[in-house]
Formats: C-alpha cells, structure tokens, sequence
C-alpha cells in the first residue's frame, strides 16, 4: 500500500506572457490577451503531494505544520501579491506560463526535508490545471 | 481499463494523542488536533475501482453493490463516531487521514471482487487529503529510502 498525502495553498500574483524569442506580432498572436503588456492576474491554487512511511508515532506521512512553513516559505510569501514576470528570478529568462510556474514550484519543494514530493498541481483558473512530477530535466523551458 | 469513482461523505471526530510522549510533546507535535476533547471533520471519501466493463451489463461492477460496500465497511462503522473509540480497526493508532485512509484500503479492498480497488482518497477538508493505492498502482512509488521524518 503506498500513501500520498496532498494539500492545496493559494497565491494570487499578476504575469505577462511575452517572449523574447517571439516578434510582437507573433507574441500577440500567440499568447492574445496574456500578452497585455500591462500584464494580468489571477487566484492561483497550488496542490502538493508528498509520500513517505507514515511515522508510527504520529500516524503521518509528514508534520501538516512543518508542509505549511515550507510552502509559505519557499513560495506563497516569495510569489504571492508579485508581478512573476519581474519579481521571481526564474521568469526573468522563462515566460511564466502556469506550466513554467508549476515546474518552478516543483524545484523549490523538491527541497522539503521530511517526505519526498511526488506531484504539484497548479490551477491558473478554476477551468485549466497543470501537474508536474519532475520526470523530465526539471528545468523550466524557455520559449 | 475503466476507471469508476464512487463519492460517499460522513461526519466523525478525533484527536491526535500519543501516550508515549509528554503532554507537552503531544501539544508540540499535534498542535490543536491534540485537544483532549477531540474535533470534527465533514470527510468525504472517493473510492476508485478500476476493471474492464462486462459485456453484458456495460458495468465494471454494479454502483448498487458498490454503495452497499461503501455503506456497511465505512459509513456503519465512522459515520457520527469518535474514530479514536469507537473504531476498533484504529485501536493504537493516530487516527490521522493517512491511519484512515488505509484501514478504509484495508477494509475495502477484500470486499471489491468485480474489478480491483484503484485508488481510495480521503478528503479531511477540502484541503488536505490522502491517496491510498495497492502495490504495483505505479503512483506512490517512490518511497525515500531513508524514511520520512
């Protein structure tokens, strides 16, 4: 029997799709309205699954308290209320699509010390998600 | 293969506690989960049984059996209980969401004789929940080899 125990945070936070790679006629028609150059926003929902044995003594898999510190941490307080695009490092070379944003997220859990990340999930909005489990390189692609 | 996922919900209290460590241990490792007079939670629990659809009923295994299973393993025996007390399958055991959703795996998994047991997901809020998949499921595979904690 394997066990995974996932919990979902939310950061809100503005980006602008826009590539340096891509002219300003391909951008706009590429990315559309995400190309705004004022950029735009939205509630982001990030879902994080991690196994691992489930400790006897406590009956879990990780301490919800120490996943909360971590994640807050590493992202909601660097991510939420930013302009991505401008005030997280990464997506000053990667376009902050949510694929790249879930990539990003997965990079910077990975790092938890007590259980082993499986999976993130970011919503962008309550119709579209993104799932990462870092099979590939783990590195953001850069459009 | 088909992938058939059943939704039933029930209502039980808990307390997080361990004997074996001090009172002040349990009140820094379990936080307010650890208040002796125990809390509630609304769980909602999605069961996935996956098989192939039999060519005479077009069903994997008929939802009615599956719901009388669900009924008689899970909602008899937590639905308005004090898991800690009144669930012998959690005797000695933190009932945390991971203890549960296991004893549920546990419970279940013998009883699901069309198809086989997929996945059991417990919802103790909607944010924060638990897969439990059987051995071989693939997802879950990568237990750390140093262990968790």
């Amino acid at each position: 029997m394997k066990l995974q125990l996932s919990r979902r945070y939310r950061f809100s936070a503005s980006h602008r799709l826009h590539s340096a790679k891509l002219g300003e006629e391909e951008n706009r028609r590429v990315y559309g309205k995400c190309n705004n150059p004022y950029g735009h926003g939205h509630n982001y929902v990030v879902e994080v699954a991690v196994s691992g044995p489930v400790d006897q003594a406590t009956g879990m898999i990780a301490n919800l308290a120490e996943l909360d510190t971590f994640v807050e941490s590493e992202v909601i307080e660097p991510f939420d209320h930013k302009y991505l695009n401008e005030e997280i490092a990464e997506f000053r070379k990667s376009v902050p699509t949510t694929e790249n944003i879930c990539i990003e997220i997965f990079n910077r859990l990975r790092r938890f010390p007590r259980a082993t990340l499986e999976r993130v999930r970011v919503e962008e909005t309550g119709l579209n998600s993104f799932e990462y489990s870092g099979e590939t390189a783990g590195e953001t692609h850069e459009r | 293969m088909v992938y058939l996922t059943r939704k039933i919900e029930f209502s039980a209290s808990h307390l997080y506690h361990n004997p074996a460590f001090s009172a002040e241990e349990n009140r820094r490792v379990f936080g307010k989960c650890n208040n002796p007079h125990g809390h509630g939670h609304n769980y909602v629990l999605e069961v996935t049984v996956a098989g192939e659809p039999d060519p005479a009923t077009g069903m994997v295994l008929d939802l009615k059996e599956l719901k009388e299973i669900l009924q008689r393993e899970v909602t008899d025996r937590m639905d308005h209980r004090f898991l800690n007390y009144e669930v012998p399958e959690l005797a000695g055991q933190i009932p945390t969401c991971e203890n549960i959703a296991a004893v549920i795996w546990r419970l279940l998994e013998p009883k699901i004789t069309r198809g086989h047991l997929n996945r059991v997901r417990l919802y103790e809020t909607p944010d924060l929940f638990v897969d439990c998949y059987g051995e071989g499921n693939g997802a879950g595979a990568r237990l750390p080899a140093g262990g968790g904690r």
